[in-house]
């Protein structure tokens, strides 16, 4: 173990100097003759700061966790009771799931067909390959397909499945049973202060816009709605979250250009707090999931959104449904960062389909709670794993 | 994540390798690892089909006679046809005689047009152009206030009038003619392609500034859909080229692959951070290497880059080469290292690495273990470990809290290992600086503005980048398919017998 840890860190060294090594070769010589003697800092000096450092994060871990998993705990089980209540008394999504369909029937239509072949035919090599082909092509992912069709195979045994119609439905079946069961909510806090809704993912994915459509629809449900500039980085960022703002009647707090993201977020949920908002809509600056320093700014952002008077209670990885398998390590990488509690699956009104998310529910346990079909303010609706599967085929 | 190709032959190529010749079973078998290792990096369903017939066809044809280790062949075989495939045909831009040059943007929402326009701006300027950008996206909030930023970061006037797109795009044109710009990019909405009237919009774009180069815009994490993309927008536009975005991240990039097989124009150029720096030609063999899974060097030295101190790490660096490394530089150097996240994930980057160890579950706490060891030697000891006798073994493994053999064992290892870096130093150098040379005529100089500002996302002063070690051709001619370095790169560590040290395996 010692050998390998001692070897990673020597090749690493080459590796990662590479080119600039023979370069300024002549200036390290110079440099370097005679050989170094002593370290900079005595031994003792070094490990009193490390113990110092030491003392002081453990301090901070776990006086956080402990707090939130209370509070969360807490907060869960009246957001149920309260949920049990209102579920009876009206079906809410009925207005919704229409729009879903049609919304997606639009994109399907432009390549329909590519399926209806199974339907009637009698089971054999060719409708197993047809399903892997349909898998695959909604890129649902070589394991989850391979995982899936095992599944399957089972049950044509099982129950003498013999026709391709009842074959596809039991594929249907098997994939909703993997979506099933899971909170699609978005919570909101029952302490005082303002919600905070953290909004996280790659470059382009759709997170800005994301938010100025919740924004429209959370404001016209009649909550008070700040919407934080947290993405410093990117060019004119805060100016198309504020155009954003003002269409959904939401306030908009941002920083300077380049500023510290997780103060321009701490500075809008105290800002929301005193103007008595009910929900920080937190945008932040993508970021690519292998970017060690910036995944350590957005836990920095996560930590810091919760130390003020307002409550994180939906962190969600907003996601392009045109993502290939990238995308489960996106959520992986994502979570274990800053523990996702779900995903937004954008602009599949296209003709991508998101299989990616099949793996990230099955995987990672983290289910789509919102679906993005297109760039206007109404384009958002819940996610609704019926149909999600129904278009996966489509 | 992903089982990487190289793991997969490891069973298939051992069973080949002891044949004198590939029967049709053999290839077959090996190319079924092939067709899920492209699919599990997103090259599109139909592009595999038609890609693995073809490497099938070239398998049993004329190559096999000539084949002595027939596994490694179709290894190479498969290699040379996917950087034949993405490279082909490079892309020359040459000039209209009457100006200005029109080039046009074009992609899906978020693919990075806006932010390509400008890099590509800045390149025609470093080409001694004078570009203009035109903002012909009025659609997505805040888009030509972006423009305009990126804009001023390199220094190149930004056109765009509240009109409508068509319009605005003639009008750059004009706005060029009579200010004496010779380039003029025009950046358009994302849309996607079975928008029917979007993509009649961006037509009518086109036919309205009739552009030298059209480029498609399309992120290198796209999945099967790139190929419907791709066909559209090649239908509507006739593409010229491809700018393949966000090849920073560890996707693996098959769309790419799909998408060069539907349009047949060469990828252009590579775009690789949010910098408008990180931009270049496009490289095949590298994103062949990486589509197939064979390690990710390049990842590993970005985040090199990211958190090494240049002058430290290459001091280190030398001072390994000559085998003067000292414990205190370890010491350094696994500090930042730690930096750039878990060591196992870092390890599966490299190439070269046998599976056995990729996969070695590597325990925070024995990296704890041995940095406390070197905290509690002295200066001088840490210098020269032959000074360390029992009687200091036991001293120090008493302020470590370890056992005196463990640091006895740290001591001998270190030794080793600093002895065999000392005797690649000495085979390596020359050629390493030869290829170093090359890369870096081929590189060209020019650092601008643009890129993070703050907020953390600056590299810290002091810390030039650091530059690729030429991975040498081929890459896969190694046995069991894995690429190796140039002799001055990573030595393969199949032989440095690290099977004993190796945790429960
Ligand atoms: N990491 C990384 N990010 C990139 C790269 N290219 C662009 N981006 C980022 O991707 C996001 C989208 O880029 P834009 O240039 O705005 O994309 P666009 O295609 O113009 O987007 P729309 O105009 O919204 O359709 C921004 O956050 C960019 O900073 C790249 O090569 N690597
Ligand atoms: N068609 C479509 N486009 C979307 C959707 N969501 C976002 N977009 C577009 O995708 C692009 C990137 O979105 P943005 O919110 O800026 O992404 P961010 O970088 O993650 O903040 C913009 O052009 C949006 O208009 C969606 O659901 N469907
Ligand atoms: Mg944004
Ligand atoms: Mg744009």
């Amino acid at each position: 173990m010692a050998l390998l840890i001692v070897l990673i860190v020597a090749l690493v060294v080459l590796v990662g100097t590479g080119i600039g090594l023979v370069a300024s070769r002549r200036h390290r010589t110079a440099v370097l003759e005679p050989p170094p003697t002593a370290p900079r800092v005595p031994p003792e000096v070094i490990e009193e700061v490390r113990a110092e450092r030491e003392a002081a994060e453990e301090a901070e871990l776990t006086e956080v966790p402990a707090v939130e998993e209370l509070e969360r705990e807490e907060v869960e089980a009246v957001i149920a009771e309260a949920e049990a209540a209102v579920a009876e008394a009206a079906p809410v999504e009925e207005i919704v799931k229409p729009r879903f369909r049609d919304r997606l029937t639009k994109a399907r239509t432009a390549l329909a067909g590519a399926f209806g072949a199974i339907g009637g035919r009698k089971i054999d090599d060719e409708t197993w390959d047809d399903l892997e082909e349909a898998l695959i092509r909604a890129d649902v992912g070589v394991a989850a397909t391979q995982e899936l069709l095992d599944h399957l195979r089972g049950r044509v045994k099982a129950e003498g499945i013999s026709d391709g119609e009842a074959l596809l439905d039991a594929l249907k079946s098997e994939l909703k049973q993997r979506l099933a069961g899971y909170d699609r909510d978005l919570h909101l806090s029952l302490e005082a202060g303002p919600t905070v809704w953290l909004f996280v993912g790659v470059n382009g994915v759709g997170k800005t816009t994301t938010i100025g459509k919740l924004g429209a629809r959370e404001s016209r449900d009649g909550l008070k709605v700040v919407m934080a500039a947290g993405d410093t980085f990117r060019a004119a960022a805060a100016e198309q979250l504020g155009m954003w703002a003002e269409r959904a009647g939401a306030e908009l707090v941002r920083g300077s250009e380049g500023g510290d993201p997780s103060a321009v977020i701490f500075d809008a949920v105290e800002a929301a707090s005193a103007r008595g908002a009910d929900l920080v809509l937190a945008d932040t600056a993508g970021r690519l999931h292998t970017k060690v320093n910036l995944m350590d700014e957005l836990r920095k952002v996560r930590r810091v959104a919760d130390k003020g008077a307002g409550t994180v209670t939906e962190v969600l990885l907003v996601l392009d449904a045109t993502t290939g398998q990238n995308g489960l390590v996106q959520a992986q990488q994502f979570t274990e960062a800053v523990e996702l509690t779900g995903v937004v699956l954008t602009k599949l009104d296209g003709s991508a389909k998101g299989g990616i998310v099949v793996a990230i529910h099955a995987q990672l346990g983290i289910p789509v709670k919102l679906v993005g079909l297109g760039e206007g303010a109404d384009d958002l609706v819940p996610f609704d794993p019926d149909e999600f599967v129904e278009a996966l085929f489509a | 994540m992903f089982e990487a190709l190289s793991d997969r032959f490891e069973g298939v190529l051992g069973r080949l390798r002891g044949k004198g010749r590939l029967t049709e079973a053999d290839v077959d078998e090996a190319l079924r690892e092939i067709r899920l290792a492209l699919l599990e990096a997103d090259v599109n369903f139909g592009v595999v089909k038609g890609f693995v017939a073809r490497v099938r066809e070239r398998c049993l044809g004329e190559e096999l006679s000539k084949a002595l280790n027939p596994g490694q062949q179709v290894v190479k075989i498969v290699n040379e046809e996917l950087t034949a495939t993405l490279g082909g045909e490079t892309i020359r831009i040459t000039y209209s005689a009457k100006p200005p040059t029109v080039v046009l943007m074009a992609g899906l929402q978020g693919s990075g047009k806006t932010t390509n326009s400008a890099k590509l701006a800045r390149w025609f300027k470093s080409q001694g152009r004078h570009p203009l950008l035109v903002g012909a996206d009025l659609q997505r909030p805040a888009a030509v206030e972006q423009l305009r930023t990126l804009g001023r970061q390199i220094e190149v006037p930004v056109f765009s009038e509240a009109t409508d797109p068509v319009q605005v795009a003639a009008n750059g044109i004009a706005e060029a003619r009579k200010s004496g710009r010779d380039v003029v990019i025009v950046d358009t909405a994302g849309r996607l392609a079975i928008d029917a009237e979007l993509m009649d919009e961006v037509r009518r774009i086109s036919e309205a500034v009739d552009p030298d180069y059209t480029f498609l815009v399309i992120d290198a994490m796209t999945g099967q859909d790139a190929v419907s993309t791709a066909e559209a927008f090649h239908q509507t536009l006739a593409l010229d080229g491809v700018i393949l975005t966000k090849l920073d991240g560890d996707a693996r990039g098959g769309a790419a692959l799909s998408v060069k097989e539907v349009v047949g124009r060469p990828i252009a150029f590579a775009s690789t951070g949010e910098k408008l720096r990180d931009f270049d030609l496009f490289h095949p063999d590298r994103l062949a290497g990486r589509i197939l899974g064979m390690g990710d060097v390049l990842t590993l030295i970005e985040k090199a880059e990211e958190v090494f101190e240049k002058e430290e790490a290459e001091e280190a660096a030398a001072r390994l080469m000559e085998g003067r490394f000292t414990f205190d530089d370890f010491l350094d150097q696994m500090q930042q290292l730690k930096k750039m996240g878990p060591l196992s994930g870092i390890l599966g980057m490299m190439p070269g690495v046998p599976k056995e160890v990729r996969n070695a579950e590597i325990d925070d706490r024995e990296i704890a273990r041995i940095e406390a060891m070197i905290r509690s030697m002295t200066p001088a000891e840490r210098v020269d470990p032959d000074l360390i006798d029992q009687s200091r073994r036991v001293r120090i493994a008493r302020g470590s809290g370890t056992e005196p053999t463990q640091v006895g064992e740290l001591v001998k290892q270190f030794k080793e290992v600093s002895k065999m870096m000392k005797r690649m130093g000495g085979m390596g150098s020359k050629r390493l600086a030869k290829s170093r040379r090359k890369a870096a005529k081929a590189k060209g100089k020019g650092k601008g503005p643009g890129g993070r500002t703050a907020g953390g996302r600056v590299a810290p002063k002091g810390k030039a980048p650091l530059r690729l070690p030429d991975l040498g051709a081929g890459g896969l001619g190694a046995p069991g398919g894995v690429p190796k370095l140039g002799k001055g790169g990573l030595p393969d560590l199949r032989d440095l017998g690290l099977g004993d040290d190796l945790p429960g395996r």
